[in-house]
C-alpha cells in the first residue's frame, strides 16, 4: 500500500544524504521533490504544488531540519502544518436564515453529485428538526425530476417541481411559495449540471440566484476530479461567489487533492463529504483527516509524534 | 452546428493551440535545456497525464536527445508528438459488428457518463439502419430506468426493464432474449454506476457480464465491454481502468466530457499501462455529441489553450 509511503521515502532520501555528513540546502530542496511527487501523484493542481512548496522550503530550510536526526519526519510535520493551515480549521455548517425559508442552491458540474447531496441534505435538515422542502430545478437531464422524486419519496419528504416545460428561475421563485404554504423552513434547489465555460447556462445559475438570493450555495465536486479542479472552481466562484463545497465520492480510493486545489483557490470551506450513493452517507468535513489522505499517509499525527 | 464544428468547438482545439501551448515550448528557446523539461513538465500534468508518465516520456525525451543527437529544440518537438501519438495509437477501430447480434456492456463510476453514451451510441447505429435495443440494467439509482427510458423514446430505440431493485443480470438475460426473437443487431446493456473499490458491488458487475457471455455464447453473439471514463477524473481512472478490468475485462474506454476545459490526458496512462484502447469520446449531452478517438485530434487538444 502507498500508505506512509511518503514518510519512508522521505526518511530514506535524507537517510543517503547524510551518508555524506550535514544536510544542506541542497539537499534539503531534493528532498522536497519526494513531496511535490506524492502532492502530484493525488492530483492537487500543478499550481498550488508549485506555491506549497515554496512554503515548506521557506520552513524547511533552516537549522531545525538540517540538523534534526530525524530529517524526514520533521518535514512531514511540516507539510502537515501548513496542509493544516491551507485547508482550513474547523468544520463550518450551513448559514440558517433568520427569517425562513433558508434557501440552499447546488451547482456543480455534471454528474458530481448535485441531486444525491441535495437528499442527503434534506435527510440531515430533517433529522434536525427541520422541514426542508427540496426543489426540481433540473429541466434538462433526462428524469432529472423523476430522480428527486424518488429521493423525496424515499424520506417522505415533499418535493416541488412545475415540470420540465418551466424556467428554472420560476421553479426557485414558484418554489418559495410553496414552501410557506407547506411549512417548510429549508429550500433545496437543485439544478442541472452544467459546464463552467458554458455561458448560457452559468447565467442561467446567476439568474436563479438575483431571483432567489440563497442562503447558501454549495458547489458539488466529486473527489476524484483532477488538475480541472481550479477551472471549476475558480469559474463557479467568480460567478455565484458560492459559500462552500460538498465532496462527493470520498468511499472511492481517490486521494481527493481537489480539495486542496479548491481550498487554496477560492478559499472557501469544503463543508460535508459524501461518503456512499445512500442518503445516509454525508459527513462533516474533517481537514485533518484530508491532509493524511490526500499525503498518502496513514497516520499522520503518529508519525509526527517520533518527529 | 456541423458536426465536426461541434467536435471542433467542444474541444476547443485548433491548431493554433497547440502551436500556442508546446510550440511555444519548443520554439521560444534556442537550446535543449531544463527549463524546457520542466516547461513540458508542467503542460502534461495539468491535462492529468499523470506524474509517472510524464517523466517517463519526459525521460524517452531526453534519450532521444542523446541517442538521435538531437540539438534543436524544435527537432524535439516532432519526436514528442510521435512518442505521444505511438503511446496512443490503437489499430482496432471500434467495434466488430461480425455478429448477427452485438452486445455492448457499458460499465464504470457513478456520474461518469453510461447512460448518456449508451444514447449516443444507440442514436449513431440506429442512423446507420441498424436494429438497436437498450437494457436498463441499472435497477439501483433513483429514476435511472426512467432516464434510459427517455432516451429510449426519443431516439425510437425499444428499452427493456424490470422494476427498480430487480437483478441486473436478470434484466440483461431479458433483454438478450428479447434481441434474438426480434433480430436486433445490436444491444447495449447499461449498469448502475459504482465505484470500482465496491467488492460487492463488483461481484455483481461479473455475475451480470457471466450471463451476457453465457447467453451470448449459446446464440453466437459478440461481446464488448466498454468502461467510461469521466476526463474530468484525475489520477484515480488509472484505479478505476485496473479494477474494472480486473472484474469484467474491459475492451475499450469511452472517454466523456471532453467539451469542458479538462483534458483527460490520463487515458495516456490507461492505454499505456494497460493496453485498454480508447475508442470513443463524449463532447456533450447530446445524443450527437459522440465522436471516434483520434490520437492525432486527442493530442492536439491535449495541448490546446482554455478560451
Ligand atoms: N459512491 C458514491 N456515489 C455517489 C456519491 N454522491 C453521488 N453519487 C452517485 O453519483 C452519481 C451521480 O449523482 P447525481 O446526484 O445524479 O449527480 P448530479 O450532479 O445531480 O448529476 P447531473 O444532474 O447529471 O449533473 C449517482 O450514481 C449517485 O448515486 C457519493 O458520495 N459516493
Ligand atoms: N458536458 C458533458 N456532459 C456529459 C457528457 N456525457 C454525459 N454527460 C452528463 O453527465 C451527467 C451524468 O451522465 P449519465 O449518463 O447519467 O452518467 P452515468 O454514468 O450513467 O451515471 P450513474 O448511472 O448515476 O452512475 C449527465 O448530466 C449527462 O448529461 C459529455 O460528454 N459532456
Ligand atoms: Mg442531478
Ligand atoms: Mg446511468
Amino acid at each position: 500500500m502507498i500508505f506512509s509511503s511518503l514518510a519512508e521515502k522521505l526518511q530514506d532520501t535524507f537517510n543517503k544524504l547524510k551518508g555524506k555528513g550535514k544536510l544542506s540546502e541542497k539537499d534539503v530542496k531534493a528532498a522536497l521533490k519526494e513531496v511535490k511527487m506524492a502532492l502530484l501523484e493525488a492530483d492537487v493542481n500543478y499550481k498550488v504544488v508549485k506555491d506549497f512548496i515554496k512554503k515548506i522550503e521557506e520552513r524547511a530550510v533552516g537549522n531545525e531540519v538540517m540538523e534534526s536526526l530525524t530529517p524526514g519526519q520533521h518535514v512531514i510535520k511540516i507539510v502537515n502544518e501548513e496542509m493544516q493551515a491551507l485547508m482550513g480549521g474547523s468544520k463550518e455548517d450551513i448559514a440558517i436564515s433568520s427569517e425562513p425559508p433558508t434557501i440552499i442552491m447546488m451547482v456543480g458540474l455534471q454528474g458530481s453529485g448535485k441531486t444525491t447531496s441535495a437528499g442527503k441534505l434534506a435527510r440531515k435538515l430533517d433529522k434536525d428538526g427541520k422541514n426542508p422542502l427540496l426543489v426540481a430545478g433540473d429541466v434538462y437531464r433526462p428524469a432529472a425530476i423523476r430522480q428527486l422524486q424518488v429521493l423525496g419519496e424515499r424520506l417522505d419528504l415533499p418535493v416541488f417541481s412545475m415540470g420540465d416545460d418551466s424556467n428554472p428561475v420560476d421553479i426557485a421563485k414558484g418554489s418559495i411559495n410553496y414552501a410557506s404554504s407547506h411549512n417548510c423552513d429549508t429550500i433545496i434547489l437543485d439544478t442541472a449540471g452544467r459546464l463552467h465555460i458554458d455561458q448560457e447556462m452559468m447565467e442561467e445559475l446567476e439568474s436563479i440566484k438575483a431571483a432567489v438570493d440563497p442562503d447558501e450555495i454549495l458547489l458539488v465536486v466529486d473527489a476524484m476530479t483532477g488538475q480541472d479542479a481550479v477551472n471549476v472552481a475558480k469559474n463557479f466562484d467568480q460567478r455565484l461567489d458560492v459559500d462552500g463545497i460538498v465532496l462527493t465520492k470520498m468511499d472511492g480510493d481517490a486521494r481527493g487533492g481537489a480539495a486542496l486545489s479548491i481550498k487554496a483557490i477560492t478559499g472557501k470551506p469544503i463543508k460535508f463529504a459524501g461518503t456512499g450513493e445512500k442518503l445516509a452517507d454525508l459527513e462533516t468535513f474533517h481537514p485533518d483527516r484530508m491532509s493524511s489522505r490526500i499525503l498518502g499517509m496513514g497516520d499522520v499525527l503518529s508519525l509526527i509524534e517520533k518527529a | 452546428m456541423g458536426f465536426l464544428q461541434k467536435l471542433k468547438a467542444g474541444l476547443k482545439k485548433t491548431k493554433a493551440g497547440f502551436v500556442d501551448k508546446v510550440t511555444n515550448i519548443f520554439t521560444g528557446r534556442s537550446n535543449i535545456d531544463d527549463q524546457l523539461f520542466e516547461e513540458l513538465e508542467e503542460v502534461l500534468i495539468q491535462a492529468d497525464v499523470g506524474v509517472k508518465t510524464t517523466f517517463t516520456l519526459i525521460d524517452k525525451l531526453k534519450e532521444d536527445v542523446d541517442n538521435e543527437e538531437v540539438t534543436e529544440p524544435e527537432e524535439l518537438m516532432s519526436y514528442f508528438q510521435k512518442e505521444l501519438k505511438e503511446l496512443l495509437q490503437n489499430d482496432e477501430g471500434d467495434f466488430n459488428f461480425n455478429n448477427e447480434l452485438n452486445i455492448i456492456m457499458m460499465v464504470g463510476v457513478n456520474g461518469a457518463g453510461k447512460t448518456t453514451t449508451i444514447a449516443k451510441l444507440a442514436g449513431r447505429y440506429k442512423k446507420e439502419g441498424k436494429k438497436v435495443m437498450l437494457a436498463a440494467g441499472d435497477t439501483f439509482r433513483a429514476g435511472a430506468i426512467e432516464q434510459l427510458q427517455i432516451w429510449g423514446d426519443r431516439l425510437g430505440v425499444n428499452v427493456i426493464s424490470q422494476q427498480e431493485g430487480s437483478d441486473a443480470a436478470a434484466v440483461a438475460y431479458d433483454a438478450i432474449q428479447s434481441a434474438k426473437a426480434k433480430d436486433v443487431d445490436l444491444l447495449i446493456v447499461d449498469t448502475a454506476g459504482r465505484l470500482h473499490t465496491q467488492t460487492n458491488l463488483m461481484k455483481e458487475l461479473k455475475k451480470v457480464k457471466r450471463v451476457i457471455e453465457r447467453e451470448a455464447e449459446a446464440i453466437g453473439a459478440g461481446v464488448e465491454v466498454l468502461l467510461v471514463l469521466d476526463a474530468t477524473t484525475g489520477q484515480n481512472a488509472i484505479s478505476q481502468a485496473k479494477l474494472f478490468n480486473q472484474a469484467v475485462n474491459v475492451d475499450g474506454v469511452a472517454l466523456t466530457k471532453l467539451d469542458g476545459t479538462a483534458k483527460g490526458g490520463i487515458v495516456i496512462t490507461v492505454k499505456n499501462e494497460l493496453d485498454i484502447p480508447i475508442k470513443l469520446i463524449g463532447v456533450g449531452e447530446a445524443a450527437e455529441d459522440l465522436q471516434n478517438f483520434d490520437p492525432e485530434q486527442f493530442i492536439e487538444a491535449l495541448f490546446s489553450q482554455d478560451e
